[in-house]
């Protein structure tokens, strides 16, 4: 398999603050990845470096392009939604399509005029008339009707409400994934994307502290429910974390062997949204 | 090609407001204007009849000399193109504003990340906006001021035959096309002037994280307060005259067209008017070839060289600049 984005000692410093301190990481083609930290741990500021919004020092291979000097080659075969609503104003509906068609070697305008089909969004009506919904789906109809090898979300769904937030991932998964392309999407709706991810990546004060497929996730993390005579046993064992529900207590254990958690209770795959928390833990203290 | 003409097909769309019906506007309200102070006229005269040098206007007109018909025929080619002057008053405004905020206003409301996300380079985007004030609003501007010309002639013609004067006679006279062929000339001329306002602007607009305003114009002025200042105290070596016409205005102000048209070429007073000086002053600004020649002086040269220097510093900030 062929790296779609390669990076590494990516480090960027605004002023006082690192941004980014040396991260190394490397993403497949045909992949899902979600980029998952808390508020200010650098998420954006690694989209941005992916393209070309912004200098860094380090080296980054974006599908064999460096961001920094090929921007504009780079973003014939790279999309981004960036957070919601950026589309500007003033642009109506289809002066978008006519736009992006015009600059676009690669939009395709049937394809693009289906998908808002499926929407009630009208050729004249203006971003300004739009509800930030309506917004997300005429940005994503444009994106999804180009054919592109990497695209790139930033909180696609902020502020939308759930049947907005299920429709936008539902049509990105029926209607554009396939092997050929790599989408990365930061969010922190986490239970929403758990399942359409293939890849998992935490991030937290400038540093990747989790990069791992799901399928490895689940069997290096195991969750399990324990009563509470077994809790000391468990504690021996070092759990990454440790929660009590209705009485019980779960823990989580971070590549321990599997037959010896079994024996304390019931197990399962530990959610992403448990999983971070248990990371992340003490991050704003 | 093509990105060129979707870029700046944008910037129309974006600005249709201030590049066409702002031009339009001003032609409407000076020809308006012109129809009102005609009207006004003709009333009185009726009324009062008026005399000028004891002949009424009738008389006044038939018993005028090949002199003063020349005379009549400069004033009907100044009543062309007089409605371009509102019109370039208004051009100006709207080009000031455009350029600040041509690379800071999208940065503001972040729509720049929906822009950056095309296949377009910042050389592109930056030089698209350039050519859309120095080329795409004045030449909506210029029709709209051939347009007035041509309504001011007819105009002009009306009024003539309502006095019983010989349209076809005082046409002869007056130079109706070469005016008009004078306002598209002077297109290129006023884009060289402009170039250093529209770069200044510019670079301020890609450049400030916040107020371009403020920042264009104090950066100027304050620097002009200080040459002043240094002069004053008799440290400097420049001219604050000198910094205050050729640097400070030039900078803010020469995205108003035909300011190349220093005092030394045009000057309207009362006793020039009524002398020798005023047809030829008109004459030579009229003329194409002196327009023209007028790329030639230092300040032209000098202007456009900073201005294009000042350009490519705003698409070097607009490559890494995407925040306010």
């Amino acid at each position: 398999m062929s790296a779609a984005i390669e990076a590494s000692g990516l480090t960027k410093r605004y002023r006082s603050t690192l941004a980014l301190d040396g991260v190394d990481f490397r993403i497949e083609a045909g992949r899902i990845i979600g980029l998952i930290g808390p508020n200010g741990a650098g998420k954006t500021t690694v989209l941005k470096t992916m393209l070309g919004l912004t200098d860094f020092a380090g080296t980054l291979n974006v599908l064999g392009r460096d961001p920094r000097r090929e921007r504009e080659d780079l973003m014939r075969e790279v999309c981004f939604i960036a957070d919601v609503a950026v589309l500007p104003r003033w642009i109506s509906v289809e002066k978008a399509v006519d736009f992006v068609e015009g600059i676009h070697p690669r939009f395709d305008r049937q394809r693009c005029e289906r998908f808002l089909a499926r929407t009630k969004l009208q050729p004249k009506q203006k971003v300004r008339q739009m509800s930030k919904g309506m917004i997300v789906q005429l940005h994503l109809a444009l994106v999804m009707a180009i054919d592109a090898r990497l695209l790139v979300l930033d909180e696609p769904t902020l502020g939308l409400d759930i049947l907005y937030r299920k429709q936008f991932y539902q049509s990105l998964l029926e209607d554009y994934f396939d092997e050929h392309k790599t989408i990365l999407v930061t969010t922190h709706q986490v239970e929403e994307i758990e399942h359409i991810l293939t890849d998992l990546m935490f991030i937290r004060d400038g540093r990747i502290v989790l990069n791992t497929d799901m399928d490895s996730m689940g069997e290096r993390f195991i969750e399990v429910m324990v009563n509470a005579d077994h809790a000391e046993t468990a504690r021996a064992l070092g759990p990454l974390d440790e929660r009590t529900v209705f009485g019980k207590h779960v823990f989580l254990f971070d590549g321990v062997e599997r037959e010896r958690i079994m024996a304390l209770g019931e197990t399962r795959r530990p959610s992403v949204s448990d999983l971070f928390v248990a990371t992340m833990k003490g991050t704003y203290a | 090609m093509k990105t060129y003409y979707w870029l700046i097909k944008r910037e129309f769309w974006e600005h249709r407001g201030s590049f066409l019906w702002a031009p339009v506007i001003a032609t409407g309200i000076f020809l308006l204007l012109n129809v009102m102070g005609i009207i006004t006229f003709e009333v009185f005269a009726a009324r009062h009849g008026i005399n000028i040098n004891g002949l009424n206007l009738d008389q006044l007109v038939h018993s005028m000399n090949a002199h003063d018909l020349a005379k009549i025929g400069i004033g009907i080619d100044m009543a062309m193109m007089s409605s371009s002057s509102l019109i370039g008053i208004v051009l100006g405004i709207v080009v000031f504003f455009y350029c600040l905020g041509s690379l800071y206003d999208d940065r503001r409301d972040r729509s720049i990340l929906f822009w950056k996300s095309l296949p377009i380079s910042d050389r592109d985007t930056v030089i698209s906006k350039a050519l859309a004030a120095t080329v795409l609003a004045p030449v909506i501007a210029t029709i709209c001021g051939l347009i007035g010309a041509v309504i001011m002639l007819l105009l002009v013609m009306l009024v003539a035959a309502i006095h019983g004067v010989g349209l076809w006679s005082l046409l002869g006279y007056a130079h109706p096309l070469r005016s008009l062929f004078t306002l598209v000339a002077i297109i290129p001329v006023n884009l060289v002037w402009a170039l250093p306002a529209v770069g200044w602007l510019m670079l301020c607009s890609a450049w400030a994280r916040s107020k371009p305003f403020l920042w264009a114009v104090a950066i100027p002025v304050g620097a002009g307060i200080i040459v002043s200042w240094l002069k004053f105290l008799g440290i400097a070596g420049i001219s604050g005259a000198w910094f205050w016409r050729d640097v400070v205005t030039r900078v803010l102000l020469s995205v108003f067209p035909s300011g190349w048209i220093g005092n030394d070429s045009f000057i309207v007073s009362g006793d020039r008017m009524q002398g020798m000086h005023f047809p030829e002053h008109l004459q030579r600004l009229a003329s194409i070839g002196h327009a023209w020649g007028q790329l030639a002086r230092p300040e032209f040269i000098i202007g456009a060289v900073a201005g294009v220097a000042m350009i490519a510093a705003a698409i070097w900030f607009r490559r890494t600049r995407t925040e306010t």
